[in-house]
């Protein structure tokens, strides 16, 4: 019943922080690779060149859900600010529920952004259903369609490794976030700024996605600081005798 | 419409996350969960056929690597025609799974160790700051700690610096990632079970 209490809490709380947002300015922290996310948007634009949004292979239907709800929620904005460029964004998914979504998110930003006529339902794809087979699948994408920069974001394994490789090929940027720790370990090794942890979880607040997203992040710093002492709390406890 | 989806959509989320917690809405969550597994088999052939239609447009438009692109309708067709002949459970079956696609993901895992090797070779080159001197250093102190000798582990090395980076240091380091990835997919859902943010149902 814990889990339940804690559940409407944050429920409760994320509804009240995003009623307070909605006055109060944001005042969020730099993060490198967020910034960089955001001046690639507009160089893809300026340029006339693609971006390709990697949403990895998390399925929907269990814990891994998480990351690919993040990743499209970064992705509906980015198709909302990048549809109308000459090269429109491309979006490719490990998994088969992801990949509807995907292809649904790409479709409601061209909406958002009154060009649905421009959509074309080939933007979202479904590359393979493994991780290294999609892995595979996507680093053809970077190849071939005239990439400039790849936002790798979602449950990536260690098959990230692949795709910063290919995208070092054809001297592409990519910016990477996994709730995998193995993939946050090859991508903080293989490029210049990695999104580490629940950072994967802001792209959206730090992209003008929203307040709820804005509300988002305070609900988990407040949350954080709870988790924070309950485990000194308890190793308190613990070194005293209490537990 | 995008409400009608909206509604559905928070509907069955809470009828989910109730089931876990009220006996009463068990059955519901069960039938719920059924059809929503129904549903992403039918994902998955919706994705192949996605995947058949890219590579159609690429063989129609003779984009570059379109080659591959026949290949693999090819090596589609084929593999969907002989298990529906044969059924799944044919030897010839596990022969196209254990001697073609468990190898290729093989050799693709092995380029991985050549491609992460590099990395980080090359990571001082990208990024010359202490983070990254620091996580050089482990990883050289870890893969040296690991390495045995004929008398066995290598002497403090392998018997105390190894298991106390691993077990202390990386363990608490990794806990709190998971942590606040744990965090982040909370209020994610709870977003989505707000509906302020639906990956479904157009705009």
């Amino acid at each position: 019943m814990s889990e339940l209490i804690i559940i409407l809490a944050s429920a409760v709380l994320l509804f009240a922080i995003t009623l307070w947002k909605r006055k109060s300015p944001a005042n969020l922290r730099e993060i490198p690779a967020l910034t960089r996310l955001y001046r690639t948007l507009g160089l893809s634009i300026e340029d006339g060149t693609r971006l390709h949004i990697s949403l990895g292979s998390g399925s929907l239907l269990d814990a891994r859900g998480g990351s690919a709800l993040a990743g499209l929620a970064l992705l509906r904005h980015i198709t909302e600010r990048t549809s109308t460029s000459d090269k429109p964004s491309v979006a490719s998914a490990g998994d088969p529920t992801l990949g509807l979504l995907t292809q649904d998110t790409l479709q409601a930003g061209y909406q958002a952004a009154a060009v649905e006529e421009l959509y074309v339902s080939t933007s979202g794809r479904v590359t393979g259903l493994s991780p290294f087979g999609y892995a595979a699948g996507a680093m053809n994408i970077m190849k071939n369609e005239n990439v400039s920069a790849n936002i790798v974001i979602g449950h990536f394994g260690s098959e990230a490794g692949l795709l910063t490789e290919a995208s070092d090929r054809e001297n592409m940027i990519l910016i990477g976030a996994s709730d995998e720790l193995s993939g946050q370990c090859v991508l903080f090794a293989n490029t210049q700024d990695a999104l580490i942890g629940e950072e994967l979880f802001a792209a959206g607040a730090y992209l003008g996605a929203g307040t709820s997203h804005i509300a988002s992040l305070t609900l988990q710093d407040i949350l954080r600081w709870f988790v924070i002492l309950a485990l000194l709390g308890g190793a308190a406890a613990k070194l005293i005798g209490v537990i | 419409m995008r409400v009608f989806t909206a509604v559905i959509a928070i509907a069955a989320g809470v009828l989910v996350l109730g089931g876990y917690f009220l006996p009463a809405l068990a059955d519901v969550q069960t039938l719920l969960l059924n059809w929503a597994v129904i549903l992403a088999g039918t994902a998955a052939l919706v994705g192949i056929f996605n995947l058949v239609s890219v590579h159609s447009d690429k063989i129609r438009r003779q984009e570059k690597g379109s080659g591959y692109s026949i290949l693999l309708l090819i090596s589609l067709v084929v593999t969907f025609l002989f298990a529906m002949i044969l059924r799944p459970d044919h030897e010839a079956m596990n022969i196209i799974l254990n001697g073609v696609i468990i190898p290729i993901e093989a050799a693709l895992m092995g380029l991985l160790t050549v491609s992460l090797l590099y990395a980080a070779i090359r990571l001082l080159r990208r990024r010359a700051d202490f983070m990254s001197l620091v996580f050089l250093v482990t990883a050289a102190l870890l893969i040296l700690g690991s390495a045995t000798l004929p008398f066995g582990n290598m002497p403090v090395l392998g018997t105390f610096i190894r298991p106390w980076i691993t077990q202390v240091l990386a363990l608490g380091g990794a806990r709190g990632i998971l942590i606040g990835v744990a965090l982040g997919t909370l209020t994610t859902g709870l977003r989505v079970l707000f509906g302020t943010d639906r990956p479904y149902g157009g705009n």
